[in-house]
């Protein structure tokens, strides 16, 4: 019998508010532990939690960014156990009054599940509730740090309809993605801000009915999950095509040894005992409110890069630069619409805009490093830091596409502008690379170079074609670069023909 | 005696420097000297803090500062032991804050302190407020001023004895389901819960979220309107607090109560209710109509349900709030061989019986399968409730009741009987579940032994002036509110 996997994600986001979702504290990752704390945080008698405004907002924009329904009543409720770094002891979360419901993710995909290339994951909710603190384990006790605890964390539910490993890896890319894109999140995996719970069931091909769901916990990278739903689907298939039983249980996946462990079964699942917090008021939004909300709705990677193709023609590759280096792509489409040649355009900011840009910040940062500054203090050159203007590049692929200058000479202009700010035009007069496409002048190099080369003469006339490349480069270097390369190869076939 | 003074007689002599802050704090510590070996009303305070917060006071007085924005400028005013007031103990009488100090102070603290008041004290109470009797104290029984061998009321049984007794001026009480205007009839003292949201409750340790009001004890009507509008208003630290304009409650208090409706709810007036009180406010009802009230009986039919459906909603919010005092961060700890170990030791040892009774039944109460079948209903009943009154205050502008069915009752005598215990807050109870405001004032004594006996009066949702115009009208057509216990022990 054949098995399919059905795959569902909880993944959880920090928000990237300025401060916490119910006090006044930094919403600061990396700080000395237990320095963004105060009594509402840390849960000290008497304390009241009043909800941030910012968390609220970002939440409803994740709802506009994944297509979701934005409900006109949602409320907190807590969610009651026992943990040592959770101050209160109980959660506030949204357990059945969510901000947001019912959207849908659209990736690129070309795995099983997708159709034209792109597969869709249906969001059941996204919703607001708080991060708790750190344990941090040592020999003979643990240390507690209550920075995190209180950080606005949006937990994303998605609907069971991811049916691989890979689709899941896809999925989670593109969802933090367009988080990190919409302005809600850093997203940052290595400082914990992104972690995700897998749950996977398998079942045979053809049937409805779901397998034992099994739930993966707290991983934090994608590759993880990758790996992680990738050894759960076979283990699970084995465990079936054994003759053996699944049940619902809740797994922990060792990323070392590269295999899932049981952790506890639904019998000894919790009661989490929810019910509405009765310190906060429903949410209930105003059109207004929305609407303000609304106005921060950006554009889907996907379909910007969808757009790219199809207005600019650009190679998929091209608009998957520009869709993932949103700075990048803003860089590009704010001359593009100005050129005759968008995919020259393109070609020139992708390949030696970013190497020049990258050279530089090299040079910026063994500098700034020899005066002792620390890697998040240095202050590297962006795009917005270039000494020329946009437009100037436009002018640049202009010159090339007026053959007013080779190809080559365009990437001394380049460089010189990419230095000093420089005008394409002052500084092709300036250095004279102007390229020659005047035949009496080009004439004249041939001539000598024919005289002078009496080899590669001899060679071509013996049917060596190739040796017409040796002569063209000795013309190009008597014109000093600037002859017009294709009159050259012309004029030489022509007169050595003769 | 200086100790004896109302709040408005006190702060007349202060501003003409008749007498001093200090003098007026010293007569309050010299009283507790005298009487609280006694009364017990005190789980600790600190004099020479107290004396110190007068001397600061009697400076700004010497400097020309009394005036209107702050009212309480010199006036001693102690705390129940469940509000956070900065470098103050914290311990609800409980043991399993171990001796906790709270960092910062509750709005209404803070809103005191501005006012001119000297914060001292921590009173006695039902540990986490969970009581009618004070009996669930971890720090000892507070006896009642006027017969020590009986119960002061609860929770707030410390705020309301201090006050009878003359401890400080006037005190500040919580109120879940009448905790403060029980104590307040039983002991002979005026005590006001105000409309939920009135107040702020950050900085109140919560017992019931939902419920809980702060609100003080005086000695007299005008006492109670000063300190209110001291208190009230929204706070950005409490999204339940609520923007409602606060009133010069002071100002309302006019005596014109010619044409307003009293209600008299016929469910109030049944079985169980003492003779004697029955005829107190038979007695006020009648004092009433002479000043020129009209007297409406109506109906709040879903009164029966009150008990049950608080003790559910109570002890659920109850089980959350109550969850953070874990041994972890701060407050006592057992130790343990693991974190459920220590909390179960911790727990185990520092909470009373009565309260974990109510997280228990709380926990139970929320449990999956229960949910809808407790919270969930007790919600909706609840709404009943509250539609009751409001469909009341349509027709009236106030209602009167007894606050309570019996006088103070003896030490012990319910405190085997948890049951017989809920029942004494059965006329205080549907006022919280409602979100309305309600105040207790001294109305008659029985006859023997002498015991004070409450009126109540419940107003609309933000209807304390008019409530506290109504009240102080009947008490300065009576002289109840005069007597003293004789504190002869």
């Amino acid at each position: 019998m054949e098995y399919e996997a059905v795959i569902g994600l909880e993944t959880h986001v920090q928000l990237n508010t300025k401060s916490k979702m119910w006090c006044g504290c930094a919403n600061q990752y990396g700080s000395e532990p237990n320095t963004n704390v105060c009594p509402v945080c840390l849960g000290l008698p008497g304390v009241l939690p009043v909800p941030n405004d910012e968390a609220l907002r970002k939440t409803v924009l994740t709802g506009y960014l994944l297509n979701c329904e934005i409900p006109r009543f949602a409320k907190f409720d807590r969610k009651s156990y026992f943990y040592p770094d959770m101050p209160k002891n109980y959660q506030l979360t949204q357990y059945d009054k969510p901000s947001t419901a019912n959207g849908f993710v659209e990736f690129e995909f070309t795995g099983d599940g997708s159709v034209n290339g792109l597969a869709r994951v249906r969001i059941t909710r996204a919703h607001l509730e708080e991060d708790v603190g750190k344990s941090t384990h040592f020999d003979r006790h643990s240390g507690l740090d209550f920075n995190r605890a209180g950080v606005p964390l949006m937990e994303i539910v998605s609907e069971p309809d991811i049916t691989s490993a890979d689709m899941a890896y896809a999925y989670l890319n593109a969802l933090t993605e367009i988080l990190h894109q919409g302005g809600v999140s850093e997203c940052d995996m290595e400082k914990g801000m992104v972690r995700c719970d897998v749950n996977i069931s398998v079942r045979p091909v053809g049937t409805k009915e779901l397998g034992a769901k099994i739930e993966i916990k707290n991983m934090n990278s994608f590759s993880g999950v990758r790996r992680a739903a990738e050894f759960e689907i076979a283990r699970q298939i084995h465990v079936l095509k054994g003759g053996g039983k699944l049940i619902q249980s809740t797994r922990r996946w060792d990323d070392v040894a590269g295999i899932t462990e049981q952790m506890r079964t639904k019998e000894d699942a919790h009661d989490y005992r929810y019910f509405p917090d009765p310190d906060l008021m429903p949410l209930a939004p105003t059109d207004a409110w929305l609407a303000e909300v609304k106005t921060k709705v950006i554009e889907l990677p996907l379909a910007r890069k969808q757009r790219f193709v199809r207005d600019f023609q650009l190679p998929a590759g091209d608009a998957e630069v520009f869709k993932s280096n949103v700075a990048l792509g803003n860089y590009f489409e704010g001359i593009a619409q100005q050129s005759k040649n968008p995919k020259a355009v393109a070609n020139w900011i992708i390949n030696n805009l970013l190497a020049k840009l990258a050279e530089l910040n090299a040079r910026e940062k063994s500098g700034q490093e020899a005066l002792g500054l620390e890697a998040a203090d240095l202050k590297l050159s962006s795009l917005a830091d270039l000494k020329f203007k946009p437009e100037a590049l436009l002018e640049l692929v202009n010159l090339v596409e007026a053959k007013t200058i080779s190809s080559s000479a365009a990437q001394q202009v380049f460089a010189e502008m990419f230095d000093s700010g420089k005008a394409p035009a002052v500084i092709v007069s300036e250095k004279g690379l102007a390229q020659v496409s005047d035949t009496g002048a080009i004439e004249k190099f041939c001539d000598d170079a024919i005289a002078a080369n009496p080899a590669p003469v001899a060679d071509y006339k013996a049917g060596k074609i190739a040796a017409l490349n040796s002569l063209k480069g000795q013309v190009m270097k008597l014109s000093k670069g600037k002859a017009n390369p294709a009159l050259v190869g012309e004029i030489l076939e022509r007169k050595l023909k003769s | 005696m200086l100790n004896q003074l109302t709040i408005s007689e006190l702060t007349v002599k202060l501003a003409t420097r008749e007498v001093s802050a200090c003098e007026a704090t010293q007569a309050c510590l010299d009283q507790i000297a005298r009487v609280d070996g006694k009364i017990h009303a005190f789980i600790s305070h600190n004099a020479a803090d107290a004396l110190a917060q007068a001397d600061a006071a009697d400076k700004i007085i010497s400097q020309g500062g009394s005036d209107a924005r702050r009212p309480l400028l010199g006036v001693p005013i102690a705390v129940k032991d469940v509000l956070a007031v900065k470098n103050q103990p914290l311990n609800c009488a409980s043991k399993i804050l171990g001796n906790y100090i709270s960092p910062y102070d509750a709005t209404a603290i803070e809103k005191l302190k501005a006012a001119g008041a000297i914060i001292f004290g921590r009173l006695n109470m039902d540990e986490f407020a969970m009581g009618s009797s004070t009996e669930n104290s971890a720090f000892g029984l507070t006896n009642n001023p006027w017969d020590v061998t009986r119960i002061p009321g609860g929770s707030s049984g410390g705020s309301a004895a201090a006050v009878a007794a003359d401890e400080c001026f006037a005190s500040l009480g919580t109120d879940t389901g009448g905790s403060i205007r029980q104590p307040a009839a039983l002991c002979g003292c005026v005590g006001l819960k105000p409309t939920y949201g009135r107040i702020s409750r950050y900085g109140l340790v919560a017992f019931a979220s939902s419920l809980d009001q702060i609100g003080p004890f005086t000695k007299d009507v005008r006492d109670c309107a000063t300190l209110l509008g001291v208190m009230s208003g929204v706070d950005k630290r409490d999204s339940t607090s609520v923007p409602e304009p606060v009133p010069n409650y002071v100002a309302a208090l006019d005596g014109h109560i010619k044409g307003l409706k009293l209600g008299l709810p016929k469910e109030y007036m049944v079985g169980g209710l003492d003779p004697e009180i029955k005829a107190a406010v038979d007695a006020a009802v009648k004092q009433y109509e002479k000043l020129g009230a009209e007297i409406v009986e109506i109906s709040l039919p879903h009164t029966d349900y009150a008990v049950a459906v608080y003790y559910i909603i109570a002890t659920a919010e109850a089980s959350a709030n109550l969850a953070r005092f874990d041994g972890i961060r701060y407050g006592a700890r057992v130790d343990g061989n693991d974190p459920i170990e220590l909390y179960s030791k911790t727990r185990g040892a520092g909470f009373g019986a009565e309260v974990k009774r109510r997280i228990i039944l709380g926990t139970y109460v929320l449990s999956s399968g229960y949910y809808d079948a407790y919270y969930l209903r007790a919600q909706k009943v609840r709404t009943l409730i509250r539609n009751d009154f409001l469909k009341a205050f349509e027709t009236v502008d106030a209602i009167v009741t007894p606050t309570t069915p019996t006088a103070a009752f003896k030490a012990g005598e319910k405190s085997g009987d948890p049951l017989q215990m809920y029942l004494s807050d059965i006329f205080t109870i549907s006022c919280n579940l409602a979100g309305i405001c309600g105040v207790s004032l001294p109305c008659g004594f029985t006859q023997n032994p002498k015991l004070p006996i409450g009126l109540q009066l419940l107003g609309k949702p933000f209807g304390e002036e008019t409530m506290l115009k109504l009240a102080h009208a009947y008490e300065q057509s009576t002289t109840w509110h005069k007597e003293k216990p004789s504190l002869k022990f």
